[in-house]
């Protein structure tokens, strides 16, 4: 006869999986999200905006955040989407910045390593079921060539001289397209602020989690530098013009 | 040798009647065979210096180094097995990264310290295991300021200003104790550990020696690093000029 067993509550274990459950789920919605980063080639290098908002739904919860990192000496990373996301990101790549450096090789990561390293991270998680809720862009200069990158949330990659996540893709591209593409290698650093910020304003003006404190950053042949936020200058006077939006 | 630790030298697991672990003492012995490491902790930074003996001239210059990093602010440098310490800085990097992803800042020295200090100890105690016949020189700045500490094969741990392992510990122990370690500041300490090194080197045992040179201080960012071309030429100059003066002084003394 067998023993009498009984678990004890400590060894009990939730099924993971049970037809009276439903199926298993991961992630289904961010919470703090970021919205569009732009980004796009010039002559020096690579320009990238964001601005500083983690909405929290439509709720404007987050007004001081920092959406770009700079990994290694010449590559620039822009989160948008999942906040906590692009943390989880930020560490993974810290990890990997510190191996590499432990290994005393003299060699050090480059551009498309880490956009590599980011899109095999984002596949990787679509795969599982379990994705990071971000689009990215990396940009920098790999070997004396700017680069720029995009890897999102479904693993999808791309490489542009200009780039847009969120509702950027739908504004600023078209502008991009006009301003820059085919010219990239003649926008002198002043024209490529101005591209930015007349994308960062239409932005600002038509996507309701936009906000107007943002930050610039760039890569140059001199690193990467990420600006203090600053606001850019708008116009509502023909505010109580449009119409078709309820009002 | 013959007489020594006889039956009481088989395994770590067994004290001798007068309380030894002789596994442990010849752990300690392989340390002393290996050329020497020394760490220097001054006012503004720690440096770490090793006199790395070639076996062969055909060894690529600055190849096989013997000073690591372990976290970016932390060096390690030792004198012992290089297979063990290969060993025990991959601890010691599994450790820095694990309190990192858990705290998420970097590892206190104090902290490294006593984990691999805990972690070199469990191999004193089993007799299936040998214990690592390596010292350990661990070197940081944290935000207690710089930091030095030794891990020693028997799994003691202490905190030092200045500190020596390996062949020339003696020579090198009452160099660092004629040094002013408060008041000195890393560049120059970094040319008095060269000449503590080549002072500690003997030549009549091994011909072909070459320093290694790091530090963490505020030049290096606070990271751990190799000291760069330029000032480890100026130490080696420094040091080598030291050693002149010494002999000449030796020579009119004879006289």
């Amino acid at each position: 006869m067998d023993p009498i067993t009984f678990e004890l509550p400590h060894t009990l274990k939730a099924p993971k999986a049970a037809p009276s459950l439903g199926p298993t789920s991961r992630t289904m919605q961010p919470m703090i999200t970021g919205t569009s980063v732009v980004a796009f080639k010039y002559k020096d290098g690579i320009m990238m905006a964001a601005d500083c908002l983690g909405s929290y739904g439509s709720l404007a919860r987050f007004r001081n955040e920092n959406r770009f990192m700079q990994v290694g000496a010449t590559t620039l990373l822009g989160a948008s989407g999942d906040m906590s996301d692009f943390q989880f990101m930020k560490h993974k790549l810290e990890d990997l910045l510190t191996s590499e450096y432990d290994m005393d090789d003299g060699q050090s990561l480059g551009t498309k390593s880490v956009y590599k390293y980011v899109s095999n991270i984002m596949y990787g998680r679509r795969n599982k079921f379990d994705p990071l809720w971000n689009a990215y862009v990396v940009g920098g200069i790999d070997n004396g060539e700017a680069f720029l990158g995009y890897a999102n949330l479904f693993g999808t990659t791309y490489q542009s001289d200009c780039i847009a996540t969120g509702f950027g893709a739908h504004l600023a591209i078209p502008i991009l397209r006009r301003r820059v593409e085919g010219r990239a290698d003649e926008i002198s650093e002043e024209e490529a602020v101005r591209i930015l910020d007349d994308c960062m304003r239409v932005l600002l003006y038509r996507d309701c989690r936009a906000f107007n404190k943002q930050r610039r950053a760039k890569v140059t042949a001199q690193g990467v530098e990420i600006s203090e936020p600053y606001a850019l200058e708008t116009d509502w006077s023909i505010a109580d013009r449009v119409v078709g939006y309820g009002a | 040798m013959t007489s020594i630790g006889t039956g009481y030298d088989l395994s770590v697991s067994t004290y001798s009647p007068d309380g030894r672990v002789f596994q442990v003492e010849y752990a300690q012995k392989a340390v002393d065979n290996s050329g020497t490491a020394i760490g220097l902790r001054v006012k503004d930074g720690v440096v770490l210096a090793v006199e790395k003996i070639k076996h062969s001239r055909l060894l690529v210059p600055n190849s096989n180094k013997r000073i690591m990093t372990a976290d970016k602010n932390i060096g390690i440098a030792t004198a012992g097995w290089m297979s063990d310490t290969r060993h025990l800085v991959k601890r010691a990097r599994d450790e820095a990264h694990s309190y990192n992803s858990v705290y998420k800042s970097s590892i206190p020295a104090k902290i490294i310290a006593e984990r691999m200090g805990m972690y070199v100890q469990a191999y004193t105690l089993y007799s299936a295991v040998r214990p690592f016949g390596v010292s350990t020189i661990l070197a940081s700045i944290d935000k207690d300021g710089p930091q030095l500490y030794m891990i020693e094969p028997s799994g003691q741990y202490v905190g030092y200003r200045g500190c020596a392992a390996g062949k020339g510990k003696q020579v090198a122990k009452t160099e660092i104790e004629k040094l002013n370690l408060e008041e000195l500041t890393v560049r120059e300490a970094v040319k008095e550990a060269a000449r503590i090194i080549y002072a500690a080197h003997d030549d009549a045992k091994d011909k072909l020696f070459e320093l290694e040179l790091s530090w963490v201080c505020e030049e290096s960012n606070r990271l751990h690093a190799h000291v760069p071309q330029s000032v480890l030429d100026e130490a080696i100059e420094y040091a080598e000029r030291a050693l002149d003066d010494d002999d000449d002084e030796m020579e009119e003394d004879d006289e």
